[in-house]
């Protein structure tokens, strides 16, 4: 098989599926978030965040207090003290006292544990979500990412308030529809817009933390073991050469 | 020192003599080790079948203590393997090896069978070596479909709900078998517990016998060779092939050199990157399995979307499971569609060459658009590779007696 051929068989190959760059499509709005779960600091402000702005409806009931301390690198104390709000102990999990059916009335659906979010959404989605709630001409919460979402923007009073402003956009038959061009923020939070960009990305990195807090230790392990089977397979390689030196 | 070694050695030999006397030890190990020939250009692709074994030996020893921890029920599924992620000890790797494992196995049984396409080791007199690794490929499906159900996530939940309907397609018993395979109405605890029962007992058992059944059929003609040569045509005064070396210690050693290999690729997933960006570990597998949310892009794992884009490229439902089950039904045939005077691609000429390629691309793009969304253009294509996947085996069978071969070499190559 010539050059040629082979890299023209290599092309088709390779091809994208047509067009399933839509799906990143779908998934736009989604921005970087820099999460970073190396970050103590900012899975430590994550958890402050987190605990008192989304806890109260919110568990993340895989999660261990103590676990958390262990590698946010808190003492008891700290977490007793700043972190738990009930009647918890510090080896138990981060449940919530609210009634799910009860929730379910107040907000039409029962707000979901939030210990696997960071791997079923990621960190990314996440802070996009975050930062994408808004005011609607109703006067009532709306986000960009989850549209008609049924939470509330329950860190406005950090954000404070913005709308859109709408753009109009006409399609090729000639329909015209408003599309959101940018926001506007009308009420001020306590938070500047790039204060309020890193509480965002705090509580993604903890939640994406939360996700697998093995995470980072998996990939400290994972170093060594690499290292050692690189040395283990070239010490098989010189066996293997020794062995086969009379094999023609 | 030296007396006593060698008083050790002297007892280990008689305690061996012993065994002999009872068990065929060291006749067996002479019969299928030492004392087996081996041709001596074996090449990667040769690599596989030991990596295979390997695999089997990471997936029942992680199986056993994932099991251990496991809570096969409904209520309690999900939250068992998150309580195996986070509060078992070293549980974590255990699962990881685990579905890092399950796909690496269909990695490495897909390279092992695109080896006998490439140099036909499927053909006489190893049909029946052939026909038992297509048992042990179903069958490993069949245990790869079993355990994605246990985490009991939504695309465990979903995908299997894909799977079993897909029964439900022929006509008249289709809607009972669907019932009787689920044991319920709809997919539940009662599905769960059985599909764990099969996952850990019964599928690994066969799977067991058949590689057993896999081995012997390998061991009574030999291995095939890159250059698709007999090498028991050429023996040496002593009986032996003049291109066959002992399986031990040569092959084992660079077995061992394999595995190295293997494992750093291995675990550079595991450790890294053990989601494969949503391939290894779907996204959607971390949302409890609801069965009243419908996720919005049910897909099978990677290993299934090739098969998955045939059933979809085909419009009939019923027309579609039967052309999807005659995919893999028509590998079963192989040996005697490929009828073809020579073994190995190096001697079949180009035609085989340019055949092989579009069969490998399409089945490549198939898994590809298996994955995707599906929009018409995809679907369209989905049926173009398909056609392609089917006529690979019309065009071997008629051309293979046909075309002309070139000149195989009386003693093997590198």
């Amino acid at each position: 098989m010539n050059k040629f051929s082979l890299s023209l068989l290599l092309t088709i190959l390779l091809l994208p599926v047509a067009s399933s760059s839509v799906s990143a499509a779908s998934a736009a709005g989604v921005e970087h978030s820099g999460a970073n779960v190396r970050d103590i600091a900012s899975l430590q402000r994550g958890a402050k965040w987190y605990v008192n702005y989304c806890m109260g409806c919110h568990s993340i009931s895989y999660m261990r207090y103590s676990r958390l301390a262990e590698d946010l690198g808190l003492s008891e104390d700290m977490v007793m003290e700043n972190l738990v709000f009930t009647d918890a102990k510090f080896p138990d999990t981060m449940t919530i006292a609210m009634d799910p059916e009860q929730a379910k009335t107040w907000f039409g659906k029962t707000p979901p544990d939030l210990s696997l979010i960071g791997r079923s959404r990621g960190a990314d989605w996440l802070y996009s979500y975050l930062l994408g709630f808004y005011q609607d001409e109703t006067g009532g919460w709306n986000n960009t990412l989850l549209p008609n979402a049924a939470m509330p923007n329950v860190l406005w009073s950090l954000q404070g308030i913005q709308t859109p402003v709408y753009r109009q956009e006409t399609t090729e038959g000639g329909f015209t529809t408003d599309v959101i061009d940018h926001f506007e923020l009308t009420t001020a939070g306590t938070q500047s817009p790039v204060e309020f960009e890193e509480t965002a990305r705090d509580i993604a990195a903890f939640l994406e933390y939360t996700g697998e807090p093995v995470r980072s230790t998996r990939k400290d392990i994972g170093v060594w073991v690499i290292l050692f089977l690189v040395l283990f397979t070239f010490i098989a390689y010189l066996l293997k050469a020794e062995y086969w030196r009379d094999v023609h | 020192m030296a007396k006593i070694a060698s008083s050790v050695s002297k007892q280990a030999s008689a305690l061996l003599a012993w065994v002999d006397d009872r068990l065929p030890v060291t006749s067996f190990w002479k019969a299928v080790m030492t004392g087996y020939q081996a041709p001596k250009n074996f090449n990667f692709w040769y690599y596989m079948g030991s990596l295979a074994l390997l695999i089997l030996v990471i997936q029942i020893f992680s199986g056993i203590l994932l099991a251990m921890h496991y809570k096969p029920s409904a209520a309690e599924a999900f939250a068992s393997v998150e309580y195996i992620m986070r509060d078992v000890d070293w549980g974590w790797l255990i699962r990881y090896m685990h579905t890092t494992g399950a796909s690496f196995f269909f990695v490495v049984i897909y390279l092992h069978m695109f080896r006998s396409l490439l140099y036909g080791s499927h053909k006489a007199p190893r049909e029946l070596l052939w026909v038992f690794g297509m048992l042990i490929y179903v069958l490993l499906m069949a245990e790869a479909f079993l355990g994605y159900i246990l985490p009991w996530g939504q695309m465990s939940y979903w995908g299997a709900q894909v799977i079993i309907n897909l029964f439900g397609a022929i006509p008249t018993i289709g809607e009972p078998l669907t019932q009787w395979i689920r044991g319920d109405y709809f997919i539940s605890d009662a599905t769960l517990n059985r599909f764990f029962a099969l996952h850990v007992i019964a599928v690994p058992l066969a799977l067991l016998g058949l590689i057993m059944l896999h081995l012997v059929a390998l061991r009574e003609n030999g291995s095939n060779n890159p250059d698709g040569i007999e090498i028991k045509k050429n023996k040496g005064p002593d009986g032996t092939p003049l291109d066959g070396i002992p399986f031990h210690p040569y092959y084992t050693v660079k077995d061992i050199f394999g595995v190295g290999m293997f494992l750093i690729v291995f675990c550079f997933v595991l450790f890294f990157w053990p989601e494969a960006g949503g391939m290894f570990l779907e996204h959607d597998n971390f949302v409890p399995a609801d069965p009243l949310v419908t996720p919005e892009h049910i897909k099978p794992v990677w290993y299934f979307t090739p098969f998955y884009a045939i059933l979809k490229a085909v419009p009939d439902k019923l027309m579609g499971v039967l052309t999807m089950g005659a995919s893999v039904a028509i590998l079963f045939f192989l040996p005697w569609l490929d009828r073809s005077p020579v073994r190995s691609i190096r001697y079949k000429g180009l035609w085989y060459k340019v055949l092989l390629a579009m069969f490998a691309i399409a089945f490549v793009r198939l898994g590809l658009l298996g994955m995707a969304e599906g929009t018409p253009a995809q679907t369209w294509e989905m049926r173009v590779w398909t056609l392609v996947y089917f006529m690979f085996f019309v065009l071997l069978f008629f051309m293979s007696p046909r075309a002309k071969t070139k000149p195989e070499p009386d003693r093997v190559t590198h």
